[in-house]
């Protein structure tokens, strides 16, 4: 049942671009692969090892600015440059790590959101690099094998099979036994301590990987926009990420996944209507966090639940 | 000299402004153990509120007590209808006071603009004084003057009124103080409100020094963060030291490295953090 509708889902994304009619709603999928890739990469730290972060947008500008300053400013290639930028977002997450891995609970999320600020103020203010508010544009996307992925289809395959392959890793890492030791140190982190793991460590890992799998969105952002500024990078953007997570379900696989679709179809949906997706960003916020916590993947198993013990 | 005497006095300035907005911030999390990062929006649209008063051509003592007014009421809303409804759960308040932060930024857009709109200072504060041979302008020195009013009376009020000892005991060990009769849930909406207005009134200070702009409240978060986590969370004498460090330090660094000055802000705190992680006077690790 299960493994059939997974099979359904993926030839669905598969034929999309087919029966969507039109570029406009290829690019949005593509988007919000993206949005997906960088709320599963949130998940792991939110929804397993239970910190919240509100800086995850900062491993996005991160990834986008270095990737788009060594093509731009340096000429490197579209491989090396993605490869360094990996490389280094990761590093850095892993230097974050130590830091605010000193806090749990709120202080983390103050601390993260002080990092994500950090992050905004250099791209914002150090201008001789960055370029200010203007940003870096002057990006091309890359073409494998003489695929030219400018095209909106190309383009959007290929974001899928990055998004499954994030997918596939990610599956692998929660349900591998480090995984179980990630979600004890949420549940229990004295226990897990009096048993023998490295509670601290266990975070430490997690934090870093949630930076690398958040650096790989980075890419494929800047690759989608050819455009990256500090706009990106803003506090709003952090708590977007983190009501994916929330509203689709933290802690589970496919619940920042439907999260993010739902908050880009409420997002292009509204900015048709509205100027104000900011107000109504707020408003969800804090309607799915009063009434639905524990996300919609939870709540649609809790009305499943009560639908089949009714019988 | 002169730059290291008018860059002081611009320090002092900040720091007043900060310890108004941190001083709330720092007695919320305190008795709440919430992080309120609404906290920012509320200084905005204080200074909005005085602005608008201003505009009117109304004084600007009005303006403050407007602003105060204004935002402490909001505060006690905010408190009532949304925070007290997910007590014990920490997190998704704190996410609702994100939510309202967002909202206030957005809604403040729509009813005042996008552009920076200055605030003048009342018309006998206008002006300098001479010291030394320079030109000091009195609005900074009545900004500072007012802080310390502001810091003797939370002083005061935590140190010699009956409610001052009710909220120092909830903020050492509530469980305890709610156990020999502590009223928790109103010290919540008083100390909420109280915040709030104090950011409120804090934003209308700082409007003739920085004006008031959309992204004002994101530019004053951080900086409460900082303040708060540098001086310890739920400590009044931290967030005064913590306020008038980051006030120097924020102050000649944009003098001084104007393209770095951000980043040397957060400098003393990763520090602090990486030494001594719950802040110079902090007593409560969360």
């Amino acid at each position: 049942m299960n493994r059939l509708f997974s099979a359904l889902i993926l030839l669905l994304l598969i034929a999309l671009p087919a029966i969507s009619g039109g570029s406009y709603y290829t690019n949005l999928a593509s988007q919000i692969l993206i949005a997906a890739i960088f709320a599963m990469s949130l998940n792991l730290l939110v929804g397993y090892a239970g910190l919240t972060s509100l800086g995850h947008a900062g491993y996005l500008g991160l990834a986008a600015y270095i990737s788009s300053w060594l093509m731009v400013k340096w000429g490197w290639s579209h491989t090396s440059s993605a490869a360094l930028a990996i490389v280094s977002t990761t590093a850095i997450a892993g230097i974050f790590g130590l830091i605010a891995l000193r806090a749990t609970g709120i202080s983390f999320l103050m601390i993260t959101l002080a990092f994500g600020q950090i992050l905004w103020g250099l791209a914002y203010r150090w201008a001789s690099v960055t370029g200010g508010d203007n940003g870096i544009s002057g990006l091309t996307r890359p073409s494998p094998f003489g695929i030219d992925l400018g095209e909106a289809n190309n383009f959007y395959y290929f974001t899928l099979m990055v998004f499954i392959l994030v997918w596939v890793v990610i599956a692998i890492f929660i349900h591998s036994p480090f995984g179980a030791t990630i979600r004890g140190t949420k549940d229990q982190p004295r226990r897990m301590s009096a048993l023998g793991f490295n509670v601290w460590f266990i975070r430490w890992i997690t934090f870093t990987a949630c930076g690398f799998f958040g650096s790989i969105g980075g890419i494929l952002y800047v690759y989608y926009h050819q455009f990256i500024s500090p706009h990106s990078l803003s506090l709003a953007n952090s708590a977007e990420m983190l009501l994916m997570v929330i509203a689709g379900g933290a802690g589970t696989l496919a619940g920042p996944v439907i999260g993010a679709a739902l908050v880009l179809l409420l997002k292009n949906v509204a900015s048709q209507y509205i100027d104000h997706w900011v107000t109504l960003l707020g408003l969800v916020f804090i309607l799915i966090v009063m009434f639905i916590p524990g996300g919609i993947v939870a709540g649609l198993e809790r009305i499943k639940n009560s639908l089949s013990s009714s019988k | 000299m002169s730059f290291w005497l008018i860059q002081s006095l611009n320090s002092l300035a900040l720091g007043g402004v900060l310890f108004t907005l941190a001083a709330g911030f720092s007695l919320i999390f305190g008795l709440m153990r919430i992080a309120n990062l609404s906290h920012g929006a509320y200084f905005m649209l204080g200074a909005y509120v005085g602005l608008s008063v201003v505009e009117a051509g109304y004084s600007f003592f009005l303006a403050m007590l407007a602003s105060i007014i204004t935002i402490g009421l909001l505060g006690v809303i905010v408190e009532r209808v949304i925070l007290r409804r997910l007590a014990g759960n920490s997190l998704s308040q704190v996410l609702a006071t994100l939510g309202i932060a967002f909202v206030i930024a957005d809604c403040s857009l729509w009813f005042w603009g996008g552009d920076p709109r200055p605030v003048s200072a009342p018309s006998f504060l206008a002006g300098g004084v001479e010291m030394l041979g320079l030109t000091f302008p009195i609005y900074r020195i009545a900004v500072v003057v007012c802080s310390m009013v502001v810091a003797l009376g939370l002083w005061a009020l935590l140190e010699k009124t009956k409610l001052g000892v009710m909220i120092r005991a909830s903020v050492d060990d509530r469980q305890m103080a709610q156990g020999i009769g502590v009223p928790a849930t109103r010290l919540f909406s008083i100390v909420f409100c109280l915040g709030a207005a104090l950011a409120g009134l804090g934003g209308i200070v700082a409007a003739p020094i920085l004006s008031v702009y959309p992204g004002l409240d994101a530019d004053m978060l951080p900086l409460a963060l900082v303040v708060v986590i540098l001086g310890g969370l739920g400590s009044l004498a931290g967030a005064f030291i913590g306020s008038f460090l980051i006030g120097f330090i924020y102050s000649f660094g944009q003098v001084l490295f104007p393209d770095l000055a951000y980043i040397i802000l957060f400098l003393p705190m990763l520090i602090i953090l990486a030494v001594r992680p719950r802040g110079l006077f902090g007593k409560i690790t969360a």
